[in-house]
C-alpha cells in the first residue's frame, strides 16, 4: 500500500469540532474528530462541504496539518476577506458544530518515510500545513531524514506553528527550518528577508544530486515561481511535488 | 444532509426572484473560470474573422475592430456554476455588425478562441441584438482573466457560451458541439429552463 | 503565469469517487506529446467542467464534467493510463 491510499467508496463523514486555536491573526487550527476515520498519510488533503439551509452548497480541500492521530484530524484555515468558505470555518465554527469532510484524499503530494537524500519542504504562507503534517509525522517516527524547510511568510506574526518548529529543530535530528520573511523583518532578523527566487533557492536548496524530494504548498504563483526555479537549478521536474492553493483559495 | 449551522455563503438574499433563474445564486462577484491558460498575446498580432459557410473569409485586425460601431450594454450574466450576477456592464460590438453583409446558409456557429476553446450556439441566437464581442467590462479594458482583450458576450445562454480570448466565428450547416458540449454540457444551455447537462 | 492553475492532486476527492481508488498516483500519457507523469502533477483548471491538461505541451488530457450522479469523462488526449494498484 505504499504507493496508494486507502482504497474504497469515498463517503462524506460528519466531523465534529473539538477545539479551535488561533494561529495567527489570520489563521485558526480547528481539531475535528471523525468517527471512522480511516487515518492517513501526512501531506493528503480533505474536501470540506458545508450546506446551508436551503441546500445551497460549498465545498473546498484542506490539507491536513496533523500527523496520523486516532480519529483526529487538524486543519489550518487562513481566513480570506472576500472567501466564502474560510470565514465561516475561521469565525463561524464553535466546538461541537458538525460539518461534512471526506478523505484523506490524494497519495501524490505525501511524505514517503524510505527517501534516500535530502528532503526539501518550501511553504508559502499558510501552505506550511501539509508540510507541517510530514515534519509532524517524521518526528513521530523518529526519521532522520534529513529535511529542509523554506518557509515564506510576510512577516515574523505571520509564522504559523513557529514555536512547534522551533522545538522539531532543537531535537537535532535532521530537520532545519528556516524563513524568508517578505514585508518586514524583526530587528535582529538572522533569516532571510526576499521574496522566494532562484539565487535563495540556490543557497536553501540541496545539490541536485542529493535531492530526494521536493515539495513545495502555497498560492499558485508561489508554486510557479519555486518550483521553475529548482528545475533552473537542475533539479528534475519529477522530484519537485507541488500543491498549488489558486489564486487565493476560498 | 446536514446543515451546516448558520453557514449561508456569500450570496445576496435581495435579489429579483424574476431575474435569477431557477437553481441561481445571485453573486456580488465576478468568479474567474478557465479551462486554460489565460492567452496573453500581442495586440497587433490579433485579429477576429468569420469563415466557414461564408462568401470569402471576413477579417478585422485590433484596430479595424476598435473602428467599428460599439454599444454598450447591461445586461445579467448566468453561469452554469449556479452564480449569476446582474447588471453588469459591458462595451461591444454587436455581432449583427460583424455579419452585415454575410450571405449564409448557415444556421449555426461555432465560436473559437486563442487556446482552443470552443463552443457552438445557433445563428439567430448571435443575431437580432442578442449578442456581441466584448472589450470592456465595467468601463475598464476586458481583463485578460476575463477573457480580454475581447470575448463573446451572449447573455441569455449560459455563460460557457460567452467564450473568453474569441478569435472568430465559424459558421456552419450543423450544430458542432464545442469544448464542453461534447462532454456533458447541454447542447444549447437556457438558464431559464435549466438546461446546463446532457438530456436537461 | 496562471494564478487560476491547479494541480491535479487537487481533484483527489473527485478522483477517487469516480474511480473507486486513488488516482492521483496513476500515470498519464499525454497523446499529443508522448510525456507521461502522475495524474497528480497534471495541470487543473476548472471551467464549467474540469480541464486536465499536459503540463509538458498544455494539450488537453482529460475533461470531466459532474451532473449529481451523472460523471461524463473525456479521456481522449491520454494515450494511456497507467494504474499503480
Amino acid at each position: 500500500m505504499e504507493g496508494t491510499a486507502l482504497l474504497g467508496r469515498l463517503i462524506w463523514r460528519a466531523a465534529e469540532v473539538v477545539e479551535l486555536r488561533p494561529e495567527t491573526s489570520q489563521t485558526k487550527t480547528i481539531t475535528f474528530d471523525v468517527p471512522g476515520w480511516p487515518g492517513h498519510r501526512a501531506g493528503q488533503h480533505v474536501d470540506v462541504r458545508l450546506t446551508a439551509e436551503d441546500g445551497y452548497q460549498a465545498e473546498r480541500s484542506y490539507s491536513i496539518a496533523s500527523a496520523a492521530d486516532g480519529s483526529r484530524i487538524e486543519l489550518t484555515v487562513e481566513r480570506l476577506e472576500d472567501g466564502e468558505v474560510s470565514p465561516y470555518l475561521a469565525d463561524e465554527l464553535r466546538a461541537g458544530d458538525v460539518i461534512e469532510l471526506r478523505g484523506p484524499v490524494g497519495g501524490y503530494f505525501v511524505w514517503n518515510a524510505h527517501a534516500q537524500g535530502t528532503v526539501l519542504l518550501v511553504a508559502g504562507g499558510s501552505g506550511i500545513a501539509p508540510l507541517m503534517a510530514m515534519a509532524r509525522q517524521r518526528a513521530g517516527e523518529s526519521s532522520g531524514i534529513p529535511t529542509r524547510l523554506l518557509y515564506s511568510a510576510r512577516t515574523w506574526d505571520d509564522v504559523i506553528y513557529r514555536d512547534e518548529l522551533a522545538e522539531l529543530a532543537a531535537r537535532g535530528d535532521g530537520f532545519e527550518p528556516m524563513y524568508t520573511l517578505t514585508r518586514a523583518q524583526p530587528p535582529d532578523w538572522e533569516g532571510y528577508g526576499c521574496r522566494v527566487d532562484t539565487e535563495l533557492l540556490g543557497e536553501v536548496a540541496p545539490d541536485p544530486s542529493e535531492l530526494a524530494v521536493a515539495f513545495v504548498c502555497g498560492p499558485t504563483p508561489f508554486v510557479e515561481a519555486v518550483a521553475n526555479g529548482l528545475v533552473e537549478l537542475g533539479n528534475a521536474p519529477s522530484r519537485i511535488k507541488t500543491e498549488r492553493f489558486g489564486p487565493t483559495g476560498g | 444532509m446536514p446543515i451546516s449551522r448558520g453557514f449561508r455563503g456569500r450570496r445576496r438574499d435581495d435579489a429579483p426572484s424574476d431575474r435569477v433563474p431557477p437553481g441561481q445564486y445571485v453573486a456580488d462577484d465576478f468568479p474567474v473560470l478557465s479551462a486554460g491558460p489565460t492567452p496573453r498575446n500581442p495586440l497587433d498580432e490579433w485579429d477576429l474573422t468569420v469563415t466557414g459557410e461564408v462568401d470569402g473569409l471576413k477579417r478585422w485586425t485590433w484596430d479595424e475592430f476598435c473602428a467599428l460601431p460599439t454599444e454598450s450594454v447591461t445586461v445579467d450574466i448566468h453561469c452554469v456554476t449556479k452564480w449569476s450576477k446582474l447588471d453588469s456592464q459591458w462595451e461591444g460590438v454587436s455581432v449583427d455588425t460583424l455579419l452585415d453583409g454575410v450571405d449564409t446558409s448557415a444556421e449555426y456557429a461555432v465560436a473559437f478562441c486563442d487556446g482552443g476553446y470552443t463552443t457552438n450556439l445557433p445563428l439567430e441566437d448571435l443575431t437580432g441584438g442578442k449578442a456581441w464581442i466584448a472589450f470592456a467590462y465595467d468601463g475598464e479594458p476586458l481583463d485578460p482573466e476575463h477573457g480580454g482583450p475581447a470575448r463573446l458576450l451572449v447573455p441569455h445562454l449560459y455563460f460557457w457560451k460567452s467564450a473568453k480570448w474569441v478569435r472568430g466565428l465559424r459558421l456552419t450547416p450543423t450544430d458542432e458541439p464545442g469544448f464542453w458540449e461534447q462532454n456533458g454540457y447541454h447542447i444549447y444551455g437556457d438558464p431559464w429552463k435549466e438546461q446546463r447537462y446532457w438530456g436537461d | 503565469m496562471d494564478a487560476l492553475m491547479l494541480d491535479g492532486n487537487a481533484a483527489a476527492g473527485l478522483l477517487q469517487e469516480i474511480f473507486g481508488s486513488e488516482m492521483t498516483t496513476a500515470v498519464g500519457t499525454c497523446d499529443g506529446c508522448g510525456t507521461a507523469g502522475e495524474v497528480g502533477g497534471v495541470r487543473l483548471y476548472r471551467g464549467a467542467g474540469l480541464a486536465f491538461r499536459c503540463p509538458h505541451c498544455g494539450d488537453v488530457l482529460m475533461k470531466i464534467v459532474v451532473a449529481g450522479e451523472r460523471v461524463w469523462i473525456d479521456f481522449r488526449g491520454l494515450r494511456t493510463l497507467q494504474l499503480n494498484g
